[in-house]
């Protein structure tokens, strides 16, 4: 079937069977390799996406459903002030370990901030807890999204400072 | 593979040069780098025409210093640290720093693996010689230009400078002259003081994480070749099965596929298994068709192993004497049998999966009696004897490509899907990349074996612990322990108890096992720390101040400094406040130590146990001993912060079982990592100590497991016997 998806402000056209998932697309077809493979059912986050600024496991959407959403993945992600924000901050913090998992925690952190700009500690876990870290970067994940959103980068679930 | 981050390079080279970030994170580490510096050094410039002055050093004549990374990176920072080592010495600025990741070629590069925390040990002393060879030779150089005497020269940031006249030249214009230069011994030349450096003990962000964060392909999933096909590789359910038959010819008339076929394999573990290989246009293809596949497999003589029977076979055993003693001190028995206080437990922990984020995968392209693999692999050599040894050809036909890995954990030691891709190569006659799916990577992993211990232990009226019992109930054959299953006549509290009996029986095992990180270490600790804590309970004493007293006196015991572990205690009660806490209601503090990878570490857990049995870990403290220098502070204190959050993730949810000899899990929703809102803040404190520096990677893990089920414990009053932890004993 022909598709044309607009991803990272442009369209591309594409003919794919209707159930491959959009993270094959991006990866395989458009060659798109920033966006990562984990699991393939959700679970993990790594395949993270933004649907019309909205965070999506791109590895459970098939291209069928994608339909005229603007995509963007992270290599698109620093088009916006907050995208790029948080990419410089995830450097600045140094939070990267292997960095498998981070294309999809910058794509979840940046639509959480662009829609809470100001988020506490506990949006940060309802937001980012569908993103596993296998290496546990989880505490500069946190500071890195409380310096992308320009606020001290202390953590206020810590009782014991 | 890697490319320049431009985008984000530009807008930030228009930012102030230096950008300085307080992390409040752990000890309120101040990090301090250059961020332009840190995007130019992850560019790798082709640096082929610069002269080069040994193996892992090139100089081009503008002055950028092409440093060759040797070992391979899986997240802990190693193409970072090993470089700067090489960097001190050299005495050029950072920012003038290119890296490139070297091929796999030990005769050049010598062992080049990540594994068992060694990078630092094995490096520390030659990376910084190599880097001081260079150096030499750039002052050479300068003097023989100068016709000066080369004692009267000194460095600087990249320069040769004249002493007395103060004439100076870079480093780029004195390379060619400098690569002529007859290489210096390595082990008379002299190296820096340390109150002299200026790149080590210094915070540099990762150099590949400008890439990272803006989806450059960097991994082995990554990999691109020409023509290149993709591939799935179906494994027998049943570890060691041979598949007899499929319905090889409906997978083939699929969409896009090209080729599938039968792989009979060799029958060992760490080599080139049976199965069945799908190839396709696309990996998606490839994978959909493999649902459809059908095979008949011959399972083999461990279809019947399972969890419930090891478990029920090691309660047998256990009522029996130890099939092998391990260390015997003094005269257990009569010890106990005098002993004030008696206690017995038992205790069991299940096999773990490594759970990379990136599954496994290579890609791999056979052709003219050759192959060039691009592998994420932690062990590229050992990878090319098993592919040299299946393929029939030599290891001079194999060139290793060592990609950066999405995680390693110790599953990518192992190479069985390096030798998977190439044998599929050369049987399809195209480059392959083979990517295994989820439930391939949980389900045909070298796993952390799962262990049975059975404790005794003897106190007297005063509470001192007089006699120690363990019997192990491992899984090996004939006599011999399967990988990461063993335990050493050394494991504490040997040697520190006057009457001690390790004994150990072992149970035969179908199945593939290997070491996840801290191997051996992360279930040991969990199990003598846990006891040592009921002991320390049982005596009616503090569980720290217990522990310092079965250390002892400041000694070398062994390999093990009893003053370094008590200093590490010591600080963690400090920064921990134990002691002086009150925690609240369903709150309480663990504490256990361990030694490992030369590592010393205390830390201390502060758990909550609410409704329902759930257990909210509210902080850790961490203290470690790795020697004089933390080399890479930002990078060693993410590697602690990790380390004990695995082990966090290991004690609350992790558990590989096995029914009718087939793994029950297969993804993330019965496989539990740690997310983020299970995460406590984990603070961490390096006791800098006269020592050479020691690895990271691994000795942060094993104590916070005891820890955890120590404070759960102090909480509630139910020790934690057996892992994953089970809340249902909670609620």
């Amino acid at each position: 079937v022909q598709y044309t998806i607009q991803v990272n402000g442009k369209a591309h056209g594409l003919e794919a069977d209707p159930q491959m998932p959009l993270l094959w697309v991006l990866r395989d077809v458009l060659d798109l390799k920033g966006t990562k493979f984990g699991c393939g059912k959700s679970f993990c986050g790594a395949c993270t996406v933004h649907l019309n600024g909205v965070a999506t496991r791109s590895c459970v959407t098939p291209i069928s459903a994608v339909g005229a959403a603007s995509v963007t993945t992270i290599e698109a992600v620093a088009a916006t002030p907050t995208g790029r924000a948080v990419q410089s901050a995830w450097l600045a913090v140094d939070v990267v370990q292997c960095g498998y998992c981070q294309a999809g925690q910058i794509m979840s952190a940046s639509a959480l901030l662009a829609k809470k700009p100001k988020p506490t500690d506990e949006d940060i876990d309802r937001a980012m807890s569908g993103n596993i870290c296998r290496c546990a970067t989880y505490a500069r994940i946190r500071a890195a999204i409380k310096q992308a959103a320009g606020m001290p980068t202390v953590d206020t679930r810590d009782k014991f400072l | 593979m890697m490319r320049a981050a431009s985008n984000i390079e530009s807008r930030l080279a228009s930012r102030r040069a230096f950008l300085r970030a307080s992390v409040a994170v752990g000890g309120g580490l101040l990090l301090d780098f250059s961020i332009p510096g840190v995007i130019a050094n992850a560019r790798a410039e082709p640096a082929a025409s610069a002269p080069a002055l040994n193996a892992f050093v090139k100089v081009s004549s503008d002055g950028i210093v092409t440093i060759i990374s040797k070992n391979p990176e899986i997240g802990q920072g190693i193409k970072t640290m090993l470089p700067m080592l090489i960097a001190e010495e050299l005495d050029v600025d950072w920012s003038s720093v290119r890296i490139e990741q070297a091929l796999s070629d030990p005769a050049r590069y010598g062992m080049q693996f990540a594994g068992g925390s060694r990078a630092t040990p094995m490096n520390w002393d030659a990376l910084r010689r190599v880097g001081a060879a260079a150096r030499q030779m750039l002052v050479t150089a300068a003097a023989q230009t100068w016709s000066v005497p080369s004692a009267q020269c000194a460095t600087e940031s990249g320069k040769v400078i004249h002493v007395p006249t103060k004439r100076s030249l870079s480093y780029g214009r004195l390379a060619s002259k400098a690569a002529a230069v007859a290489p210096p011994d390595l082990a008379s030349l002299p190296l820096k003081d340390p109150q002299d450096f200026k790149i080590i003990g210094k915070s540099h962000a990762g150099v590949d994480s400008p890439l990272v964060v803006t989806g450059q392909p960097l991994f082995g999933i990554d990999v691109t070749v020409p023509g290149m096909l993709y591939a799935v590789f179906a494994k027998s359910p049943v570890f060691g099965g041979t598949a007899q038959r499929a319905n090889l010819e409906a997978i083939k008339a699929q969409p896009g596929i090209r080729d599938a076929f039968i792989v009979r394999g060799g029958g060992v573990f760490n080599g080139l298994a049976s199965g069945v290989a799908v190839v396709a246009n696309n990996w998606w293809l490839a994978n959909k068709a493999r649902d459809m596949l059908e095979v008949v497999w011959d399972e083999g003589a461990t279809a019947a192993q399972s969890t419930e029977g090891f478990a029920r076979q090691a309660m047998q055993l256990s009522a029996q004497a130890p099939a092998a003693n391990v260390a015997s001190e003094g005269d257990v028995l009569q010890a106990l049998a005098a002993s004030a206080k008696q206690l017995e437990a038992a205790y069991s922990y299940p096999f773990l999966s490594h759970a990379t984020l990136e599954p496994q995968n290579c890609t791999a392209h056979f052709h003219d009696g050759k192959v060039e693999i691009w592998a994420p692999t932690q062990n590229p050599d050992a990878g090319r004897k098993i592919v040299a040894k299946t393929l029939g050809i030599t290891d001079a036909d194999i060139t290793i490509h060592m990609i950066r890995c999405g995680g390693g954990f110790g599953r990518r030691l192992m190479n069985d899907y390096m030798v998977e891709a190439a044998w599929i190569s050369k049987q399809v006659g195209a480059p392959v990349k083979l990517l295994w799916n989820r439930q391939d990577d949980v389900q045909h992993d070298f796993y952390r074996p799962a262990g049975f211990h059975f404790f005794k232990a003897g106190l007297d009226g005063a509470g001192k612990l007089q006699a120690f019992k363990d019997h192990f109930v491992s899984f090996g054959e004939n006599g011999k322990a399967a990988s990461s299953a063993d335990l050493s006549a050394n494991e504490f509290p040997a040697k520190f108890v006057a009457n001690l009996e390790l004994g150990m029986s072992l149970l035969p095992l179908g199945v593939p096992t290997g070491p996840l990180r801290a191997p051996g270490s992360n279930a040991l600790a969990y199990v003598f720390q846990s006891f040592i804590d009921e002991i320390a309970h049982a005596a009616g004493q503090d569980p720290l101040q217990y522990r310092l007293a079965l250390l002892g006196e400041r000694r070398v015991v062994g390999a093990f400094d009893t003053g370094r572990m008590i200093d590490v205690l010591t600080l963690v009660r400090e920064k921990s406040a134990w002691g002086k806490r009150t925690p609240g209601k369903g709150s309480g503090m663990g504490v256990a130590f361990y030694y490992s990878h030369l590592g010393y570490f205390a830390e201390v857990v502060h758990a909550t146990v609410g409704a329902g049995g759930r257990i909210t870990v509210d902080k850790v403290w961490v203290v470690g001993d790795v020697g004089s220098q933390i080399i890479n502070p930002t990078s060693a204190e993410n590697q602690v912060q990790g380390a004990a959050l695995d082990g966090i993730g290991e004690a609350l949810g992790q558990a590989i079982t096995l029914n009718n000899g087939r793994v029950v899990q297969s993804n993330f929703d019965d496989f539990l990592l740690l997310r983020m809102n299970q995460a406590p803040p984990v603070e961490v404190h390096f006791l800098k100590t006269d020592h050479p520096p020691t690895g990271l990677g691994e000795p942060a893990l094993p104590p916070v497991v005891p820890a955890l089920c120590n404070a759960i414990f102090a909480a509630t009053g139910v020790r934690i016997r057996s892992l994953p932890i089970d809340t249902k004993l909670l609620a």
